[in-house]
């Protein structure tokens, strides 16, 4: 039996009188690679907010490694190993890569309050990010302004950013979310590529994608688990092809 | 940003932006000049001076960390006030009030870093604001203390460093106004060329990325909001010591708005913005006001708008803008 990295136990949220998360019970056992599918609408971003502390449950709890984070905030969550990228770029516009990445790196050093010193004293800190930079295919433009970078890498840096954060779970909010479908698969290339005991919880809309590089697959319709199960489990599931494959909806 | 058009390595790229450059040199030589060319313009070169700290520090956490306030002149006025009120009651020597105006504009700055550092937006300009007017009031009703409305009569300092008497010219009022500027903008230089430089920016930039990168980001604020009301006090009690007096405007809402004013004409966030406009208000306000004076704030109304319209990143941002245009070419 392996270890469960991250667990969510009975976990609810309303907004009014609507449901949008409704006793959500999951394990992501170390080094899983899980996708998170379902209609528009079902609460897969808002599962992910609940998960990283953006918003707070009306009920259940959240564990990172058995411990349980549900009342810690956001940045503290980040700190013990729980980071996630965002469906719509997140980004720092004015800050180039190396910059940014290189803020990331120092806030988990916890030297990133140092106002004393010149940031190219931290000669560690500023190899490790450009390290994940150059993993990430991001090394050639990393001087360059982010707002200026195309889309396709601006994706890539959200990856990065959660990266430098080293953590031990990661949810990806469609991380390739607006690109061309061409170029979806190298940004999976990427995340297929990470460290096997990262695991991994991602959404995304692609079919192809999801049963290429998912090990698993849960599926949420209205704020609730509708099944979970590995890939030809869920493309053998008539209710999933119902409720979901059936509709051929992609995006 | 500037373009490397060779790949270097990160640590030299890094190392390269927090170089001095020559033109930055050519500005610190420049402010000698008054001293030699406009030696009659001496007290309004230590007016600049004291307003261009003033903006420095208000650049801190406006310019790097996106901390909008409306009512920074608190601190300056606990500065100046705190440094006139310390020369009559202990003694006139102008670097240790210098230092206890400091730390008491540092203290109040810190406990109202708790309030600020929650809000942002809006709800921030109108903390900032209401703040500065409770202090404004408070000085005015504590008449005993400060003057009121007349002002602190019987400021007299000492010579600085026993050596240099303020005279009436303006030549030690100048030298020591500058000075204090001069070393107060290698400290915020340093800063924001730090990594925690790096993390104000960061919350200009993203304040939702912040938390989601494991950052502190008001604990950051809390920081840079206490430094700035540290520099804020050295510029307000400059103030004092080279003038002798304190008067309410010190801590006034329109000093808090020229501030800014200021700061948005040379360029937030660029380090030297808030002293070029600073250079541009104070003569500006200087000549116009020679030729009408109740009617001056229309030019700077004017001026205002032209460079907010026109040079969204203030003078030195659109200076900086041709030059790096005229480099490529």
């Amino acid at each position: 039996m392996t270890a469960i990295a991250l667990e969510t136990r009975g976990l609810s949220r309303n907004f009014g009188s609507l449901a949008v998360s409704r006793d959500i019970n999951l394990s992501l056992p170390v080094g899983a690679r899980y996708a998170l599918i379902g209609p528009n609408g079902a609460g897969k971003t808002t599962l992910i907010n609940l998960m990283t502390g953006l918003l707070q449950p009306n009920a259940g709890q959240i564990l990172l490694g058995g411990e349980d984070i549900t009342q810690l905030e956001p940045q503290a969550r980040v700190k013990r190993g729980l980071a996630r990228t965002f469906q719509i770029n997140t980004l720092f516009a004015g800050l180039n890569p190396l910059e940014a990445v290189t803020l990331a790196v120092c806030e988990r050093r916890g030297i990133a309050d140092r106002f004393w010193q010149n940031i190219a004293v931290n000669k560690d800190a500023i190899e490790e990010a450009y390290e994940i930079l150059a993993k990430l295919k991001l090394g050639d433009v990393c001087y360059q302004t982010t707002r200026e970078l195309p889309y396709g890498r601006q994706r890539l840096l959200e990856i990065a950013l959660a990266l430098a954060t080293k953590p031990k779970v990661l949810l990806l909010d469609e991380p390739a979310a607006g690109v061309p479908q061409e170029e979806s698969g190298d940004i999976f290339e990427v995340v297929a590529g990470l460290s096997n005991e990262l695991t991994l919880l991602f959404i995304e809309h692609d079919m192809h994608v999801v049963f290429r590089f998912a090990t698993h697959i849960i599926v949420l319709v209205g704020g609730a688990v509708f099944t979970e199960g590995s890939p030809a489990q869920i493309s053998a599931d008539p209710g999933v092809r119902e409720v979901y494959l059936g509709k051929r909806h992609h995006g | 940003m500037s373009q490397m058009s060779a790949p270097t390595n990160p640590q030299a790229y890094l190392q390269s932006l927090s170089r001095w450059r020559p033109i930055e040199i050519v500005f610190w030589l420049a402010t000698l000049l008054p001293f030699f060319l406009f030696p009659d313009y001496l007290s309004l070169a230590s007016q600049i001076a004291i307003a261009a700290l003033f903006a420095l520090s208000l650049d801190l956490i406006l310019g790097y960390a996106g901390v909008v306030s409306l009512g920074h002149a608190a601190f300056f006025g606990i500065g100046a006030y705190s440094a006139g009120i310390f020369s009559k009651l202990v003694w006139g020597e102008p670097l240790t009030g210098l230092v206890v105006a400091a730390i008491l504009a540092g203290l109040v700055g810190y406990a109202s870093s708790f309030i600020v550092s929650r809000f942002r937006h809006l709800t921030l300009i109108m903390i900032t604001l209401g703040l500065g007017l409770l202090l404004h009031e408070a000085a005015n009703r504590a008449h005993w203390l400060t003057g009121g409305s007349d002002g602190l009569q019987g400021v007299s300092i000492w010579p600085v460093l026993g050596l240099f008497k303020f005279d009436l010219y303006g030549y030690t009022a100048y030298g020591y106004a500058l000075a204090a500027l001069f070393i107060c903008f290698l400290a915020v230089r340093r800063i924001t060329n730090s990594p925690f430089g790096l993390a104000l920016r960061g919350i200009r930039e993203n304040w939702v990325r912040m938390p989601a990168i494991g950052a502190a980001s008001r604990a950051h604020i809390r920081k840079a909001y206490t430094i700035a009301a540290v520099i804020a006090g050295i510029a307000g009690a400059v103030l004092a010591q080279t003038t002798e007096t304190v008067s309410l405007e010190s801590i006034s809402f329109q000093r808090s708005a020229d501030v800014l004013v200021m700061l948005v004409l040379g360029g937030a966030g660029r380090l030297y913005g808030g002293l070029v406009g600073s250079v541009i208000f104070m003569i500006a306000r200087d000549q116009f006001s020679g030729i009408a004076p109740q009617y001056w704030y229309f030019w700077i109304g004017i001026l205002l708008v032209m460079v907010v319209m026109f040079l969204p990143n203030g003078i030195v941002g659109g200076l900086s803008k041709i030059t790096a245009r005229w480099r490529r070419k």
